[in-house]
């Protein structure tokens, strides 16, 4: 592997996911519910050595899936952890995302009560996380997790979702069309972060067990062999209504292409491209969008205070205010996911077919982090000085917040954002590491016997 | 709502025993309230046996660091901090009532990091039941502000629901302009 690791992790016991991206352009998610700890078990046990690890997994990995596997507190319950244990973790884990949601924002005709999958009832144990080369690969995996979980017998499919790239493949897009994943934390001692992007953070910050950005090693669940190594998931499923989209764009950027883009770029802080509009305020710049050493080369304090090229509301600058919040490196989310739901042809009308993003934010802690971003950075009417604004894309919309365009002489008002995007779903998982899950698996294993 | 957020009239809000007048559920409990008088809190606890003289050389600690560096404490948006010491019966207690434009939880999240960050310790580490692993467990610290957070039953706002920065910006503005007339003289 020729990627920079970070020191002193024990990345032969982390799980891949939230260290190695896989070059993968198929996924499938699916949820689980085990009808004993016995058959938890059992399952589990048959899977570890699938799970790949941060030693075995690079991006420039070899294989064809990888394997990830996480469980809900219900789910910790169900394999056999005791009631001891189990209050060692924290309180928004133990409660889980549907009971959490009203304070996320996600209500309405986002509420839990509207999910299906199982996603927000106690009897979710485990998300099985399938990541593939290619769609028949992802079929050829799912076909084999089939049969095994007909050979074992006492595991539940409660739901499942497949993923896949849009096309044309060469670049990560999702469905609204911009370019994605063109900034990620990265962790000290690790890969270096492309020019312009947030200093690289303490492992702490994402991996139970190591110190933070406090300097110390916060307080971890016990027993520690349970929790060393783990992560927590916010798990989103987030449906884009392409259609009310574009419709906006047609109906507040003009009669242009140029004007249409404009207000999509606003909206992002992006051009579709990629390209930032801190440094590429009046047109595009695709060569910029998709340049790693550039595309993040830029802040927001000293080069665009008052949001004339990226309004102060948009998308990116929300979520990633860089240097115009403090203690940013608290906040910092590793994003894994993908698109779900077929393109929708540019000029096609909406065809009401369920499509966007379903992806998982890791964290150690998801208070700190996931809940944080949600709650102050897409969801505060008044972040950073706003009044009446959250962020356009993530944010909560019903259709009585409002989105401003800095601009000389005076600012566009763009009232009364649609909802572009829903969530349909989510859940909290924790990330077991290695270890973690083969004492998962003996525990329950002794349980059976 | 242009009306409710009218800063030229004075407003104040009567607030139930609990703390809110609609339960909102935020991050670490329920969320209280933005009043005419801006987000706060009003905590209450006992101090260590024997802890007074330090708690209030505490004091010069804290103005000698804001004195340093003016922007010290810019991440907790204030307006407004007040530090009492007064005794009940033998019992020695510790007021800290602050004014602020975050929310509640918000603004412990940033003092847990300002605190540890700057080396600026917090005085609740005098107080008792204060969690002795605070600068590692944001959690606990923010447990015990909430557990000892005493809300007020009456607040008022002679300019109500303006932020601090609106009101800097409003000064930046006058001066802007005062010395633009100079310069036109």
């Amino acid at each position: 592997m020729t990627r920079p690791m970070p020191d002193g992790l024990e990345l032969d016991d982390i799980q891949h996911f939230l260290v190695a991206r896989t070059p993968a352009l198929a996924a499938r998610y699916e949820f689980l519910h085990f009808d004993s700890a016995a058959a938890g078990k059992t399952w589990l046990t048959g899977l570890i050595d699938k799970v790949g690890t941060a030693t075995s997994v690079g991006t420039d990995s070899p294989d064809a899936r990888w394997v990830t596997i996480a469980f809900t507190w219900n789910g910790l319950r169900a394999i056999g952890v005791d009631d001891a244990s189990l209050a060692t973790f924290p309180d928004e884990f133990r409660q889980g995302m549907a009971a959490r949601a009203v304070m996320l924002g996600i209500a309405g005709k986002a509420h839990p009560d509207t999910w299906d999958g199982g996603l927000a009832s106690p009897e979710l144990h485990a998300i099985v996380i399938l990541f593939a080369r290619d769609v028949p690969e992802r079929e050829r995996a799912e076909r084999a997790h089939a049969q095994y979980l007909s050979d074992i017998g006492g595991i539940q499919r409660l739901s499942f979702l497949d993923l896949e790239a849009l096309p044309p493949y060469r670049e990560p897009r999702e469905h609204f069309g911009y370019l994605d994943r063109l900034t990620h934390p990265t962790i000290e001692g690790g890969e270096a972060p492309t020019p312009g992007s947030v200093t690289a953070v303490k492992a702490g910050e994402f991996f139970l067990g190591y110190p933070d950005a406090t300097g110390g090693t916060p307080p971890m669940p016990q027993p520690e062999t349970l929790a060393r190594n783990g992560s927590y998931l916010a798990y989103v499923r987030i449906q884009e209504h392409v259609g009310v989209f574009r419709d906006f764009l047609r109906a507040n950027g003009g009669e242009t292409r140029e004007g249409q883009e404009l207000i999509a770029a606003k909206m992002m802080g992006r051009w579709r491209s990629g390209a930032p509009l801190v440094l590429a305020p009046e047109v595009d710049d695709p060569a910029l969008g998709s340049d790693l050493q550039r595309t993040n080369d830029f802040n927001y304090a000293k080069m665009d205070p008052h949001g004339y090229g990226c309004p102060v509301s948009a998308h990116i600058r929300r979520m990633n205010p860089r240097d115009t919040v403090d203690n940013v490196e608290r906040h910092q989310l590793v994003r894994r996911g993908g698109t779900y739901g077929p393109f929708l042809p540019e000029d096609a009308p909406d065809d009401g077919v369920d499509r966007g993003i379903a992806a998982f934010m890791g964290c150690a802690s998801l208070v700190r982090q996931f809940e944080f971003a949600m709650n102050v950075w897409a969801n505060d009417p008044s972040f950073n000085g706003l009044e009446n604004q959250r962020d356009p894309i993530a944010g909560t919309q019903d259709g009585t917040f409002d989105f401003t365009i800095p601009k000389r002489p005076v600012r566009q008002r763009l009232t009364g954002l649609p909802a572009f995007t829903t969530i349909r779903g989510g859940a909290y998982f924790f990330l077991p590491g290695i270890r973690a899950m083969r004492f998962l698996a003996s525990t329950a294993a002794a349980a059976a016997a | 709502m242009a009306d409710d957020n009218d800063w030229t009239r004075p407003r104040a809000m009567a607030i139930p025993e609990e703390g809110y007048l609609t339960s909102s559920p935020g991050r670490y409990g329920p969320t209280f309230p933005k009043t005419p008088a801006c987000h706060g809190f009003t905590i209450i606890a006992k101090i260590k046996p024997g802890a007074e003289t330090e708690i209030r050389e505490y004091g010069k600690t804290l103005e000698t660091a804001v004195g340093k560096t003016p922007d010290v404490l810019a991440p907790l948006q204030l307006h407004y901090l007040r530090w009492v010491l007064f005794d009940i019966g033998a019992d020695t207690y510790f007021m800290y009532q602050g004014i602020f434009d975050t929310d509640f939880d918000k603004y412990t999240e940033d003092a847990v990091a300002l605190f540890s960050a700057t080396g600026i310790t917090t005085i609740f580490t005098k107080l008792e039941g204060f969690p002795e692993d605070w600068k590692t467990n944001a959690p606990a610290f923010i447990r015990f502000v909430r557990d000892h957070q005493q809300p007020s039953f009456l607040e008022y706002g002679e300019y109500p629901f303006v932020t601090a920065r609106e009101i800097k910006k409003a000064l930046r503005m006058r001066e802007a302009f005062t010395s633009m007339l100079d310069e036109s003289q």
